[in-house]
């Protein structure tokens, strides 16, 4: 401390300088995440180029307008198309009321001291780990035979998928409503609001771009399914649009799952048919992500 | 009402001539305190009651959160209910509109009479009641609508008849805010400020037209100017409704009551916090001559 300059008080010594050693370390760490990172967006990275390079020259209007052929080069998606529409639409259809009213109880009505209530909510958090093959053999012993007996249908189909993504939603659904802060329903109760009219005029409506993204996320998965639907009995050679909820049907996966396992040769090649399928469902994947995110961003309250 | 004030006045001619905002400065213990132990309740004046306390308590999960309470809130007053963190004054609040059978764990005891009535009654409807009394919460709570729904939600989900254009500008004049916002009415209330949504939140619950309002707090979260708003808005309001309010600041109850519950917390045993009530009388006479010791050491900045 003898003058101002170069000498540095003894308690700011080596303030600004990390021993080699840590710093060493910091640096291996950062670089180790990035690593993972580049390792994981490499992956990601061939499979995307391998899939368009194979599939990019068959995705094309004549693709997605022509059903199933046993001549490759005539071949399309369009049944595969239709029918994954059709079993959004149930899905959606389903889980959207009672995911939404499950999900209601759970948070506002639900005394959450009693038993039962409890078992209802470990065992959703239990049922969203449940392996999709086994919501398939669900739904052939209850839709499609047993006490249903709807056969291997559209709404068969559409149903159990929903009840794979139904615990899915209803968590979303339940975080949505939770994200609603108490002070909404006091103050709506306080001017003699009763509960009811609570929830649907301020709960809801407040909760309702968490909900929608849940319920867009849950579709997407339900989306790229193909276990389940291969045990509930969709067809893969299906040359016509499904014309109701009774309809026999095919959806995108099984369809690309098919011709990947059909033998080609150099007459009829089925592999750019299953990259194009595979883009076309990555497109519908992105598309309505976006819109899950874009809802999100747009409409999400900050409270 | 006019009969009934000047029997007021003729039996209390001191409460009449009371200023309304007092100086804290006489405070200061230059009145003889009057003997703490068995110090008699006053001898009830004559004026009506909107809420009678009957010794009332109020249990969380078994456990009671404060007890012993028994006082009358008057008609066309402001009632203060102060004392320290704890003490149960939010909890007693709660009982007038039955906030807390919101929360399943409470349980109220004794009886709450509103105008002659038990609110706790076999046959009383929560929901019926809280369209009576309204409320006004710690926070500014505006709806995530725009400010015009903000006000128009209670008099939809109530049905109430009538032009809503009408019943809007009505609150909103009453809580001295149209002026501010009769340009923007359509614009999301969360861009207010926060003095002007705890006004909107004000006028809303003046839009249901209700008989009493409880208002929690609510200035806490406010700046020195928006509290003095609200504390002129409050002595307007008076004229036609009866008011309670929970309130930290000591100033403010002198301000604006005309009655002073006074609550303290007491440690019982496995040191579970029990609020009671010590002193309910006049707000001077609570901030200038209290009875207890208690109260003197509380208001007088001693303690708490």
């Amino acid at each position: 401390m003898s003058a101002h300059g170069e000498a540095v008080a003894p308690r700011a010594e080596g303030i600004g300088r990390p021993t080699s050693s840590r710093r060493a370390k910091d640096i291996g760490f950062r670089l180790g995440l990035l690593a993972c990172l580049g390792l994981a967006i490499l992956l990601l990275g061939v499979l995307l180029v391998d899939v368009v390079t194979d599939g990019v020259d068959r995705l094309s209007w004549d693709f997605i307008t022509s059903f199933a052929s046993i001549n490759a080069d005539q071949a399309g998606i369009e049944a595969a198309l239709t029918g994954t529409l059709w079993l959004m639409a149930v899905c959606a259809a389903f889980i959207i009321p009672v995911g939404v009213a499950t999900a209601i109880y759970l948070e506002e009505y639900a005394d959450n001291t009693k038993w039962y209530n409890r078992l209802i909510e470990v065992n959703i958090q239990n049922l969203a780990a449940v392996p999709s093959i086994v919501y398939g053999i669900l739904g052939l012993a209850f839709l499609v035979r047993g006490p249903l007996s709807l056969g291997p249908v559209i709404l068969a189909g559409g149903l159990t998928l929903g009840l794979l993504v139904l615990p899915v939603v209803i968590i979303a659904g339940r975080e949505a409503i939770r994200a609603v802060p108490p002070s909404i329903r006091e103050g709506s109760m306080a001017l003699g609001a009763t509960q009811w009219q609570t929830i649907w005029r301020q709960v809801l409506p407040a909760a309702v771009p968490g909900i929608a993204t849940g319920v867009i996320l849950s579709l997407s998965r339900a989306i790229g399914e193909t276990a389940p639907l291969i045990v509930v009995g969709a067809a893969t050679f299906v040359a016509f649009n499904p014309e109701g909820l009774d309809s026999n049907f095919t959806a995108m996966p099984i369809q690309i799952f098919d011709w990947i396992s059909r033998p080609s040769n150099d007459v009829n090649d089925y592999r750019p048919l299953a990259a194009a399928g595979i883009l076309l469902l990555m497109i519908l994947l992105v598309a309505m992500n976006s819109v899950a995110i874009w809802l999100r961003n747009r409409y999400e309250q900050k409270w | 009402m006019t009969d009934e004030r000047q029997e007021q006045g003729q039996e209390a001619p001191e409460q009449e001539a009371r200023g309304l905002r007092r100086s804290l400065d006489v405070r200061h213990g230059d009145h003889p305190s009057p003997a703490v132990e068995g110090a008699e309740p006053r001898a009830k004046v004559a004026r009506e009651a909107v809420f009678q306390l009957e010794d009332l308590m109020v249990s969380y999960n078994a456990k009671p959160a404060v007890r012993n309470v028994s006082f009358d809130i008057g008609v066309n007053e402001i009632t203060a209910l102060i004392g320290p963190s704890g003490c149960g004054k939010s909890t007693v609040i709660r009982c007038f509109n039955r906030m807390n059978d919101l929360i399943p764990s409470a349980k109220v005891e004794g009886r709450v009479l509103y105008h002659g009535q038990d609110l706790y009654g076999p046959q009383v409807d929560a929901v019926e009641v809280r369209k009576r009394i309204g409320m006004v919460f710690q926070k500014p709570n505006p709806f995530p609508k725009s400010i015009y729904d903000n006000i128009a939600f209670g008099p939809r989900v109530l049905g109430m008849k009538g032009d809503m254009d009408e019943i809007v500008e009505r609150a909103l004049g009453h809580a001295a805010l149209w002026d501010e916002v009769k340009d923007r009415l359509k614009t999301n209330a969360f861009g207010m400020s926060g003095g002007q949504q705890q006004r909107l939140c004000i006028a809303r619950c003046l839009a249901v037209e209700p008989d009493v309002i409880l208002m929690d707090e609510p200035c806490s979260a406010l700046d020195p100017i928006s509290t003095g708003k609200i504390e002129d808005l409050m002595m307007g309001l008076k004229e036609e409704y009866s008011i309670v309010i929970v309130t930290h600041n000591m100033q403010q109850a002198a301000r604006v009551s005309d009655k002073t519950a006074f609550f303290t917390v007491e440690l019982g045993e496995d040191d579970h916090r029990t609020g009671r009530v010590v002193e309910f009388d006049d707000t001077e006479k609570i901030f200038t001559n209290p009875s207890d010791s208690r109260t003197e050491a509380y208001v007088t900045g001693k303690v708490g």
